[in-house]
């Protein structure tokens, strides 16, 4: 066999080529072996032309080539690169022919060559191909792969490409063998494919029974998964609503007036983000960790200037102060609107945050929500910290329990005002930054926040960490459960309906403070 | 000087009905003398906003209890109408079906949901205009009052109630037209609704809708049942420990003011020609709060004349200046909070004072 050591040339013009046009077929299988062989991209190319029936022996420049035929013609192509290189007539070129048999043979040289390449993307292209059509005819060649590929991230999908082939069997202990290989596979194409077995008629009994046991197994797994899933989702939802709601929780208790331009503040740090990430271009990580420090700072001090200027002044008036601060919120939102335009302005995740983390085919959590829910524990752990570890939050407390005891024992009351409410907007604005790494920042982002937030501290108990956080994280993970059944927004109303409904029962919320004034 | 104050504003309002009556009803053909369409719809629309102001007066002015929910019971109002309006289209639709309204049509639908029976009866509708505001009134204040959530607490409730009221109707699925709302009305009692004698004797409806409800709120307030009012906006638990029933109180008050929002709703609906969910968005009913702080909150003509004023401000600047609306708006919130917490008639009451000293009666509480 002379002609073998050609292949591995990079020219392919080989001497011999009218011998293998004219070869035998036993003396082709020889050479797809040579070929499959060969790691270079050549003959990966010639084998892909010869199992479409593409690939001509030209005599006339005594080479291979690629041709497709045009009318009457045939257009010849370079092997690599399909570059034309000639039009000529039926009679010039003469086709190397391919049996059923070999066309098996070059599938599965093929299928062996893309599943173990280097390269994960063609490897993942080929994985994903096989699993849309299996094939009972590759079988051999994946066990092969199964046996020599250490690579743990293709296994798993090695081990259902395998038992998918086996379920394409005409044998029943083939067939047991892949349903064996498919149990507790999660995957879509597992699913499929099993009830695909399970409509064929010529199944023994206890190949169908185990089918059918094997795929309600799947069908309860998926269930159980699927509800994992949800309730991450909804406590990624519920640490949302929780970074939303802590701030106004802080301002609420400490000084009983609702803030609602607490929701521009969210925008604020939001945008605080988007900001920054123009000013340190290309490095989105190192912009992260620096907004939350600049995104707490603005949106505290526009806290503290709001306290001095417009609350200060209606003390004791609490419904005038929540008109006050509507109207705040709206010039926050224009402003904000002629300054960045009325446009949604997109802020970019990470590269460490983009990507999922993947469990099974049905439970994957995307990494900015591990990040939401670490971050919105961070926070909390903090804010106790600084409200039961320091004088700072001891002073607080004493004025959100009894403000006139307090001022009485020398706490400056009207000074803690202004500082919970620093503290307050500040950690809203933190909660921008979280925010802007979900959605796009907008300069209507905070309203959509402002009554979720009330009924999360409303919910929780005035005044309360812990109620705040137990509440947060409950009706997230309430939405998401509900969310399945009847759709977003009914869920949304069910929820709202509950709250109002909830508030009636307990006007005090979960965890209520106790108090002695008359009015609770 | 009070009615005084009161006669002069409730003479100006007749002046200025008579004047478009006369207008155009009685001599159609001189345009050049009446308003013209456009205002006319407008000044309907101002005294649909001012009947809407008063019903908020009545709770927090008198009662203490702000509602952020008001533009719930007004859509509610205005959505009863719309029915009605919408069924009188008959088979004058883009797809011409006799019973069913386009938007059903468009949605496959093959009958007509239950409780769209009945609103092709104006009677029925004009129930529904009273009943359906009423009722949601009742059972909401009902449970609020009895388990005495009140002040901020209430707030954000009224305000959770119409955000997922926006919600529920922003749904296809509700069959009340979801996104675009009920629109395309024909005709009102027979009357084309486009014709000028039509939206003319519309807006006249309006006026003398204010009117009887002005005269019909302050001789409310000056019954003992308002005087009780008065004392729970100013002091619940005093009023309580006194003995009065605090809770029906402002469930009586509560459910009249959502009556007359509806109404106020329901007339509004024909002179705009659409109704949809947008009404009941949170900042609609802010709004209406903010009428009633620059009106002057405790006076009844004061808050019709807020819905007036804040409403010229907001056509002339939505107009002029699109952009300066919302900071308007936004120091108007501010502003009149902390610099006139009597609002306009405060400062005329207050000017008045100083122009023409005379002994008051009293002095009225500057908050409660």
């Amino acid at each position: 066999m002379a002609l073998l050591a050609l292949f591995s040339s990079a020219t392919f013009a080989f001497e011999e080529g009218l011998a293998l046009s004219e070869s035998s077929w036993e003396e082709k299988a020889e050479w797809i072996e040579t070929l499959s062989k060969d790691t270079t991209d050549e003959a990966e190319q010639i084998l892909q032309h010869w199992v479409g029936g593409n690939l001509f022996y030209w005599p006339a420049e005594n080479r291979l080539v690629a041709g497709t035929k045009e009318g009457r013609k045939y257009e010849l192509r370079e092997i690599i690169g399909g570059l034309v290189i000639n039009v000529v007539k039926r009679k010039a070129v003469k086709k190397i022919k391919v049996n059923n048999k070999l066309r098996r043979q070059i599938k599965q040289a093929l299928a062996y060559r893309s599943l173990s390449s280097p390269d994960a993307s063609k490897r993942l292209k080929a994985i994903t191909e096989l699993k849309r059509k299996p094939d009972y005819s590759l079988l051999q060649t994946l066990l092969r792969l199964e046996v020599a590929n250490p690579d743990l991230t293709t296994a798993r999908d090695l081990r259902s490409l395998v038992g998918l082939g086996y379920l394409e069997s005409s044998r029943s202990t083939e067939q047991i063998e892949g349903i064996k290989r498919l149990t507790g596979n999660l995957s879509s194409e597992a699913k499929e494919g099993l009830s695909r077995l399970l409509l064929r008629e010529d199944l023994t009994s206890d190949v169908r029974a185990l089918g059918q046991r094997t795929i309600k197994d799947i069908e309860k797994k998926l269930l159980y998964w699927g509800h994992a899933q949800n309730i991450v989702f909804g406590v990624s939802l519920g640490s949302i609503l929780l970074l939303a709601a802590v701030g106004l929780a802080i301002t609420f208790g400490v000084m009983g007036v609702i803030n609602m331009a607490h929701g521009e503040f969210i925008m604020l740090g939001a945008y605080t983000t988007f900001v920054v990430q123009q000013i340190i271009p290309g490095n989105s990580a190192t912009a992260l960790l620096v907004s939350i420090p600049a995104a707490f700072m603005i949106a505290g001090a526009a806290g503290i200037l709001l306290e001095k200027s417009v609350i200060r002044h209606l003390y004791g008036r609490p419904l005038e102060t929540l008109l006050a601060t509507v109207g705040v919120s709206l010039l926050l939102q224009q402003m904000v609107r002629s300054i960045f335009g009325p446009l949604n302005q997109a802020v970019t995740s990470p590269e460490i945050l983009s990507g999922s983390f993947v469990v099974n085919a049905a439970f994957a959590i995307t990494y900015n929500r591990v990040f939401v829910i670490i971050f919105a524990a961070l926070v909390i752990v903090g804010l106790w910290l600084l409200m039961y570890r320091t004088s700072f939050g001891v002073r607080l407390r004493a004025v959100t329990m009894n403000r006139g005891m307090a001022a009485s024992m020398g706490i400056r009351s009207q000074r803690m005002d202004a500082l919970a409410f620093g503290l307050g907007s500040g950690v809203a604005g933190i909660a921008g930054v979280a925010i802007s790494q979900l959605t796009n920042v907008g300069p209507n982002l905070g309203q959509a926040y402002i009554v979720d937030s009330f009924m999360v501290v409303v919910f929780g108990g005035v005044g309360n960490l812990f109620g705040t956080a137990i509440a947060a994280i409950g009706l997230g993970v309430a939405t998401k459960i509900v969310e399945p059944i009847i759709g977003a927004v009914l869920a949304k109303i069910v929820i709202l309906i509950f709250i109002i409904l909830f508030i009636q029962r307990r006007p005090r919320g979960l965890f209520a403070l106790r108090g002695r004034s008359v009015e609770e | 000087m009070d009615q005084l104050f009161r006669k002069l504003t409730l003479a100006f309002v007749i002046v200025v009905v008579l004047y478009v009556f006369i207008n155009n009803i009685l001599f159609p053909v001189s345009v050049g003398l009446g308003l013209d369409s456009c205002a006319l719809t407008l000044s309907g629309k101002y005294l649909c906003f001012a009947i809407l102001a008063l019903a908020l007066d009545a709770v927090w002015g008198y009662c203490g209890i702000l509602s952020l929910g008001h533009g719930a019971f007004f859509a509610l109002g205005g959505y009863a109408m719309g029915m009605y309006l919408m069924r009188q289209i008959g088979d004058r639709g883009v797809y011409g079906d006799p019973l069913l309204p386009d938007f059903m049509v468009f949605l496959n639908w093959t009958e007509l949901p239950w409780f769209w029976t009945g609103f092709d009866q104006p009677w029925f509708a004009a129930l529904m205009v009273i009943m359906v505001p009423g009722l949601l009134a009742f059972f909401f204040g009902w449970f609020a009052f009895r388990s005495r959530v009140s002040g901020v607490y209430l707030s954000i409730i009224t305000q959770a109630l119409t955000y997922a009221l926006m919600l529920a109707f922003f749904r296809n699925e509700m069959g009340f037209g979801g996104n675009n709302g009920l629109t395309d009305f024909k005709d009102i009692l027979g009357y084309p609704i486009s014709a000028e004698s039509t939206r003319a004797s519309l807006m006249i409806l309006s006026g003398l809708a204010l009117i009887f409800f002005l005269i019909f709120t302050s001789w409310a307030m000056r019954t003992k049942f308002g005087r009780v009012l008065l004392a729970i906006r100013d002091s619940e638990d005093r009023a309580r420990f006194l003995g009065y029933r605090v809770e029906s109180y402002k469930l009586f008050i509560f459910v009249l003011s959502a009556t007359m929002a509806g109404i106020a709703g329901a007339l509004y609906v024909p002179q705009i020609g659409i109704i949809n969910p947008g009404e009941f968005s949170p900042l609609n009913s802010i709004e209406i709060v903010v009428w009633v702080a620059v009106g002057g909150r405790g006076s009844l003509y004061g808050a019709a004349l807020g819905a007036v004023v804040v409403n010229l401000a907001k056509t002339y600047f939505t107009g002029a200046y699109p952009d300066a609306w919302l900071y308007f708006l936004g120091s108007l919130f501010v502003l009149s909070t902390i610099f006139m917490p009597r609002g306009i008639v405060g400062i005329l009451q207050d000017s008045l004072h100083w122009l023409l000293p005379q002994k008051s009666r009293y002095r009225r509480k500057s908050s409660p």
